[in-house]
């Protein structure tokens, strides 16, 4: 066993290290701690970031890559965690909780003769002597699910009044974070004991677990939202700082800059540059040795050309909030006090646009985790081996146009890709209003 | 005389979380036709609250707790809201301060008057318009007929707060609430409104409601007199008696009389040995264009000439001040010293040394600025410390850390503040002790030279004379000079040595306080005297007196 550093798994790191280092900053900063305490009274806010979290977790243990040494295969913890749903595939088909396969086959039956019967599942369900019985071993596992997710809840409740005191557990933020905590928890528990004897969400073409596949989406999703925006965020807060406070010809070069690009159907420009893309892995195979590396490449790059692609709007707004600052009285004073222009830009105008920053990218998450399904749905995001919700929607295409038709695909990636983003929009909302100056007097 | 308008045990206040924040308390006063009252308060004293609770136009949150408010004998607090709004612009109107922004940008003046009219009258049509053109013409727009038809950042601050009050009489009402009307003007302009206001509160027999905060204005105006300090109305006046203000008898009153600034004090502050003090600043023929470019090829066809060619000498130690009417190039100049702004053409010598000629470090030691706007000045992010030490950080790199802190400490010192406001942000602060925090960064440096551009035009009489005692006191201890900008002739006789008068960017006349304050050569210099409120006040030394006849 050796342990594999993909590219977006160590900007994945380094990004979360980013986000902690900040939030240790944040903590010595009054001006900046004022809003965050805003949003922890926000029961919406502090819900939607306790999912958020859970996400995250699931993406981050799915980021933690080794070659494993029996097969040499290139796995992540997260598939040793949930190795059962990885290795119990079907042949084909299955619906949520089914025992047979979703397709007939031709059969041999004990007496000799020979007919088309809807075969029983290789797992799901294969522990039933009689399959008409599964409804209420299913009834059976969830509520023993549920058990163990709850009396898992009372112990971490139990952990935290320790830590916390009760009084402080009993009131918000923590209330709510042990409120949101203990419903994932349970429907966790229901789900994972489910799973080890049923298909909870089905199989799908290939007898792959659905569930699996959506599991492992998250961390594409996350990957997308958060290195395209790691991309952006130097154009758009460096381009439009720059062209606000200086402008003049700088203004007018960075202007047509992104007019330029913004005038180019983005679309394009993206299936252009993963075509690219994939001449030039087809040219040198030898830098990409597996499977895993190639479609993290792959990847890799989209989430470059998606951040080159939308810094406009970003940098657009901040140049428009930065002519406004320059010639704010703190400014001219500093200009007065002979402080030079970079030290003006990292001192007084940098902080003063970190709110617009902030909220931006929290709203622009959602829209490239979304982004990246339209994309791959018209086969120009992802790599088709990775396992992400467009790539779902993408396959869901050809099986709702089946008879009978396969829903359980589709209801999957929609159901977590609302899950996900609708956290992160509720989220973003919540941090528009603490950090708008407009509403701080409230 | 019965009363138009009454307030009774008036309370209004913000309902949050279970507690009650009041804002009013107790107030009650009459106001009776024909008559003028005027509300007079500093800056949160709760006057505005007032009048939008009579009108019943709260801001959201604010609620009335207790009280009556009759007008023609109905209590406006018990009607249905249908019938309140009926009311609104038909009995009552209202101007507010601001006439840049109460306008609505995107209709024409005539549209914005007539739809009173519609409203209220049912008016359509030729009828209308006729009816517009007679408003227009007694609110003394000249060319009504052309205003009619444009829009409001076509007119000037002036004609615009004379429109407002052509839709306020378009419902021809009986009590008109004039919101600090004259604010926002200059000194000329709010003369003319006054004047306005006052005949036709004669000629229509209106009951007029003014609230402001500048005693010299009601004194002028007003019939009967309330002063508000912190939510209550703590004295009264009544005009028939005597003049108004002449017998305060409250602390309150009698701290805003004294704090006014007055022309006459300049009159006791001639004792500086003026002549003997070397030049300091010489500025000679100094100009700062805009071009106005026009045309495919962007060629320049003119120039607006903000500062038109203006010289001028200030000595070490002393203050001239530049007063002018908004728009007259008095900013403009004062940043164009500091190289803010481009000088077109034009010398200044900063103690003999020509100023473009000096290294960028060594010009900001020499000149610093104070603005107008506290609240603007200053980093909200940053912490009071490093905003002071700002300075000492670009300018005076071998300081070390710990020498900054202490001297940052004796800067809070001299501008009278704690020294523990080093680790607090600048919201902390009131407005007048975030003005003291900008002339200890001004003052960081050492300079010999400060540009005080309307450093106390935002900031309540009171908090204003503090100012302006300790811009003295510094100017004494350091022996700094100032370069006082400001629009107030008041305020500037209290601490200029030298007053200049710009008019279009221009000097029109320049020289002594007292000479210029007493005997105005300029036709210009003595319209802007004439124009200023507040002679029926009585003098300052009246109300000493009276002091110590009536121990408080």
């Amino acid at each position: 066993m050796s342990w594999v550093v993909l590219w977006t798994d160590a900007l994945l790191f380094a990004l979360a290290a980013g986000i902690a280092a900040l939030a240790l900053y944040t903590r010595r900063q009054e001006h900046l701690r004022r809003p965050w305490r805003k949003i922890a009274r926000s029961r919406t806010g502090v819900a939607a970031l306790t999912v958020l979290a859970a996400f995250a977790t699931i993406g981050l243990l799915d980021s933690i890559h080794f070659r494993q040494a029996s097969n040499g295969q290139v796995v992540s913890l997260l598939d040793r965690w949930i190795e059962p749903l990885r290795i119990r595939s079907e042949k084909t088909y299955s619906a949520p909780f089914a025992t047979h396969l979703y397709a007939r086959e031709f059969q041999t039956l004990p007496d000799g003769g020979k007919a088309w019967l809807y075969p029983r599942l290789q797992y799901g369900g294969a522990h039933l002597q009689d399959p008409n019985d599964r409804w209420r071993d299913v009834t059976q596992r969830a509520l023993l699910g549920g058990g163990k997710g709850a009396a898992v809840w009372l112990l971490l409740n139990m952990g935290l009044a320790l830590i916390l005191g009760l009084r402080r557990l009993m009131w918000p933020p923590w209330a709510t974070v042990s409120l949101t905590l203990g419903i994932l928890l349970v429907i966790g528990w229901t789900v994972a004991e489910l799973s080890l004897a049923y298909h909870v969400l089905g199989t799908d073409k290939v007898g792959e677990d659905v569930l699996y596949q959506s599991l492992k989406s998250i961390r594409t999703g996350l990957i997308i939202g958060t290195l395209t925006t790691l991309v952006m965020l130097p154009l758009g807060l460096g381009l439009g700082v720059v062209a606000g406070y200086f402008g003049g010809w700088i203004d007018d070069l960075i202007q047509y800059l992104y007019t330029t690009l913004n005038s180019i159907p983005g679309v394009l420009l993206i299936a252009a540059a993963i075509l690219m893309l994939q001449v030039y892995m087809a040219a040198h195979e030898e830098q990409f040795t597996s499977l895993v590396v190639r479609a993290d490449m792959r990847l890799f790059f989209l989430c470059l050309i998606l951040g080159i692609t939308s810094w406009t709007g970003l940098c657009r707004l901040l140049r428009a909030e930065t002519l406004k600052l320059r010639e704010m009285e703190y400014v001219q004073a500093a200009r007065a006090l002979g402080v030079s222009h970079p030290i003006i830009l990292l001192r007084h105008i940098f902080p003063n646009v970190f709110h617009i920053v902030l909220i931006s990218v929290v709203l622009d998450f959602s829209g490239l985790v979304l982004a990246e399904a339209v994309l791959s749905y018209v086969n120009i995001g992802v790599d088709p081996t990775t396992q992400s919700w467009g790539n779902m929607i993408n396959s869901a295409r050809l099986e709702l146009a089946r008879e009978p038709v396969v829903w359980w695909t589709l209801a999957a990636a929609f159901a977590f890709m609302f899950t996900f983003v609708l956290a992160a929009n509720l989220f973003a909302d919540v941090v528009r209003d603490a950090f708008d100056p407009r509403r701080a007097e409230e | 005389m019965t009363p138009l308008l009454s307030v009774d045990n008036l309370t209004t206040g913000f309902q949050r979380a279970g507690s009650r924040y009041t804002v009013v308390e107790k107030v009650s006063f009459t106001i009776c036709r024909g008559q003028t009252f005027a509300l007079v308060g500093e800056s949160g004293s709760g006057k505005s609250i007032t009048a939008l609770s009579v009108i019943r136009l709260l801001p959201p949150g604010a609620r009335i707790f207790t009280g009556q408010v009759m007008l023609n004998g109905e209590d406006l607090l018990k009607l249905p809201e249908i019938q309140m709004s009926r009311l609104r612009g038909r009995k009552i109107a209202m101007i507010f301060q601001d006439p840049m922004t109460s306008l609505n940008p995107v209709k024409t003046v005539g549209d914005q008057i007539g739809e009173v009219l519609t409203l209220h009258f049912g008016l359509k049509g030729r009828l209308r318009q006729e009816r517009c053109l007679e408003l227009l013409h007694q609110v003394g727009l000249t060319d009504p007929e052309h205003k009619l038809a444009s829009y409001p950042h076509q007119l000037s601050g002036g004609q615009r707060q004379r429109v407002m009050i052509a839709i306020a009489l378009a419902g021809e009402p009986e009590l008109l609430i004039a919101d600090e009307p004259t604010t926002a003007l200059d000194v000329t302009l709010q003369a003319q409104i006054l004047e306005l206001l006052e005949k036709l509160k004669r000629h229509r027999g209106l009951a007029l409601w003014l609230i402001t905060h500048d005693l010299g204005l009601v004194a002028d105006l007003a019939d009967s007199a309330a002063v508000m300090q912190n939510g209550r109305i703590v004295e009264t006046f009544q005009r028939q008696a005597a003049p108004l203000f002449a017998h305060p008898t409250h602390p309150y009153t009698r701290q805003l009389l004294e704090a006014r600034p007055r022309i006459e004090s300049c009159l006791v502050n001639r004792c500086k040995a003026a002549e003997s003090a070397s030049p300091l600043l010489q500025v000679t023929e100094l100009k700062v264009w805009y071009p106005i470019r026009k045309g495919f090829f962007k060629r320049i066809k003119d120039y607006v000439r903000a500062v038109d060619g203006v010289s001028f000498t200030l000595a070490r130690g002393q203050t001239l001040a530049l007063v002018g009417e908004s728009g007259c190039g008095k900013t403009t100049l004062g940043k164009a010293l500091l190289k803010l702004i481009p000088a077109t053409s034009g010398r200044i010598y900063i103690d003999g040394q020509e100023l473009s000629a000096l290294p960028l470090k060594y010009r900001c030691r020499m000149l610093q600025i104070v603005f107008q706007d506290p609240f603007s000045a200053m980093n909200p992010r940053m912490l009071v410390e490093d905003i002071l030490a700002e300075g000492l950080k670009s300018l005076r790199p071998d300081i070390s850390r710990k020498k900054r802190v202490e001297l940052v400490e004796r800067l809070l010192e001299k501008v009278e503040l704690p020294a523990d406001s080093r680790l607090r942000y600048p919201h902390e602060f009131s407005g007048g002790q975030r003005q003291r925090l900008c002339i200890a960064r001004a003052l960081a440096v050492e300079p010999k030279l400060i540009v005080c551009d309307e450093p106390t035009s935002s900031l309540d009489v009171s908090v204003q004379k503090q100012i302006l005692k300790l811009l003295k006191d510094l100017q004494q201890r350091t022996g700094v000079s100032y370069l006082f900008i400001s629009h107030d002739l008041q305020v500037v006789a209290e601490i200029a040595d030298h007053v200049a008068v710009m008019y279009q960017g221009k000097i029109i006349e320049l020289g002594e306080t007292d000479r210029v304050l007493f005997s105005p050569e300029h036709p210009y210099t003595q319209r802007l005297l004439a124009a200023l409120p507040g002679k029926h006040l009585l003098s300052p030394d009246s109300i000493a007196e009276q002091k110590v006849e009536i121990p408080t």
